[in-house]
């Protein structure tokens, strides 16, 4: 049987999605699994996943694949996710979401968060998160142009906010 | 600030009573999530000023989760090294928020909240560490216990969550479900018969993981190790607790079958080597730790094979813990050098030992 996505391999996997209650059966090839975030193989679990995580993205950036630069949220950069194992805030994962995609594929096998679902209340702390994000991005734009005095204003702001 | 640990039921331990199911074999159940606020820094990146306002939103909320009514919040930054190693020692804290890691500094703004069977840290890797702990092997307990006290605080507390990551934390391995289940196990019946490390093989081939007493790179010592979930993402949180259900389910039984074959082909030679343990514990003037953790497996399995009645599983269990340097220097009140620790151990040991000598045999 040929893959439904790609038409050229052979599928060798069966995926059964359910959207809006219509269940959909797919078959497709290796990469087209990988690329909607289906691990083909059982035995490729690492032992020690974050060890092996580091190391993939070690040779991603030897490699010389572009990283995304700096979260302008929190203002880590993939050097320090290499250097400490860790992301710096929430929105690294929309800073680094290519990279950690496929990140998260060699430790976890997949990619997509199938357990509970969350709606966060709304409220002062989510404001608050997309105002300090603004002024963030203020400030490195002002550092970026060289507007010292602006950029001294939005510090200070910033930190108020903190 | 001192350390009042009166102010939680059970001092945090009520899980040592070994009152929950397979408890002579499965000491504890231990289920946490991991949870972020969203608009701020993970702990270790954020600044002093954003962990002190997260502490302040968790305080905040606490009058709004009813599952943490009655619960007591002790600031870690503020205790010694003394009371913050009494809360590792209980299985309370990890080593990183305990500050007992050279890695990771004591940071300001960290916390925790306890109410007995369940517990918050604030500020350790993640925001918040929602945990929950039961005596014996009961996961289906632990965990909605620990689901309601997701939701309750969920509600009151925007928490970090993306449509395909799930909920998202400071270390790739924990993002998802931000589940993790271990149970503490006691496996001296697989090690004399030399199986365990064909059956802790097949654990990891199951997507499972084991550690020593203490998590993440600890040792096993006394044969006692955690069994845990491997990942946290692309697989539900029932999903998750069933396959350690499942696999934790056949470990205990292969154990119990461990335990009949050497009572079978071994069973005066188990025997005597068992109650010479006892004998060491109940005289011996100087105990180290891992001296003491061998022994008290060794009469943990003599009490578990019946060679040896009338010790229950509780006083065993609470040797184990309040044995520890940490828990002994706070029984002093002062630090103890290393020689005075185990002569303080065994101390320790020979009197709880010594309540229930008239009935042992």
């Amino acid at each position: 049987m040929v893959c439904d996505d790609c038409h050229d391999s052979d599928a060798v996997v069966q995926l059964t999605t359910i959207k809006d209650n219509v269940v959909m059966q797919l078959h497709l090839c290796e990469k087209c699994a990988a690329e909607r975030g289906v691990e083909t193989a059982v035995n490729t679990l690492p032992k020690h996943p974050l060890g092996e995580f580091l190391q993939a993205v070690q040779q991603q950036v030897a490699a010389g694949t572009p990283s995304s630069g700096t979260c302008t949220f929190c203002g880590h950069t993939m050097a320090d996710f290499r250097t400490t194992g860790r992301w710096g805030c929430p929105r690294c994962y929309s800073a680094f979401e290519a990279e950690i995609r496929e990140l998260l594929r060699r430790v976890h096998g997949s990619s997509h968060h199938i357990g509970r679902s969350y709606n966060a209340p709304q409220g002062e702390a989510a404001e608050r998160a997309s105002v300090l994000g603004e002024l963030r991005d203020r400030l490195r734009r002002a550092i970026e142009n060289e507007q010292f005095e602006l950029a001294a204003d939005l510090r200070d702001r910033i930190r108020v906010m903190e | 600030m001192m350390l009042d640990l009166s102010l939680v039921p059970d001092g945090g331990v009520g899980w040592l009573d070994a009152s929950g199911p397979n408890s002579d074999i499965v000491l504890s159940t231990r289920i946490r999530l991991a949870r972020n606020i969203e608009g701020f820094a993970f702990a270790g990146r954020a600044r002093e000023g954003e962990r002190l306002r997260i502490l302040a939103m968790v305080r905040d909320a606490m009058s709004r989760v009813p599952s943490l009514g009655g619960g007591a919040l002790f600031r870690i930054d503020e205790l010694g090294t003394t009371d913050r190693a009494v809360l590792h020692e209980r299985h309370l804290v990890s080593k990183e928020i305990a500050g007992l890691d050279p890695q990771f500094p004591l940071r300001s703004g960290s916390a925790i909240i306890m109410t007995g069977p369940l517990g918050v840290m604030v500020n350790e890797e993640d925001h918040l560490r929602l945990q929950a702990l039961r005596s014996g092997f009961d996961v289906h307990a632990a965990y909605a216990a620990l689901d309601r006290l997701d939701r309750e605080l969920g509600a009151a507390l925007p928490f970090a969550f993306h449509p395909e990551f799930g909920f998202l934390t400071a270390c790739p391995t924990n993002v998802g479900t931000g589940l993790r289940a271990s149970v503490l196990i006691h496996l001296p019946g697989l090690v004399l018969t030399k199986e365990k490390n064909r059956v802790l093989t097949s654990l990891q081939q199951m997507g499972l993981t084991y550690r020593g007493l203490y998590g993440e790179g600890s040792e096993v010592v006394g044969n006692f190790l955690q069994i845990s979930n491997q990942t946290t993402l692309g697989r539900s949180e029932d999903e998750l607790l069933d396959l350690l259900l499942r696999v934790v389910r056949h470990v205990v039984e292969r154990e119990e079958e461990a335990r009949r074959v050497l009572l079978r082909d071994a069973g005066y030679i188990i025997e005597d080597k068992l109650w010479r343990a006892y004998g060491i514990l109940r005289y011996a003037r100087s105990l180290t730790f891992d001296e003491a953790m061998k022994f008290l497996s060794s009469v943990r399995l003599a009490v578990g094979l019946k060679l040896i009645s009338g010790l229950g599983v509780y006083t065993l269990n609470k040797l184990l813990i309040f044995s520890q340097a940490a828990h002994l220097a706070s029984a002093e009140g002062r630090a103890l050098t290393e020689s005075e620790t185990n002569l303080a151990r065994a101390r320790y040991v020979r009197r709880a030992l010594e309540e229930d000598a008239g009935a042992v045999g």
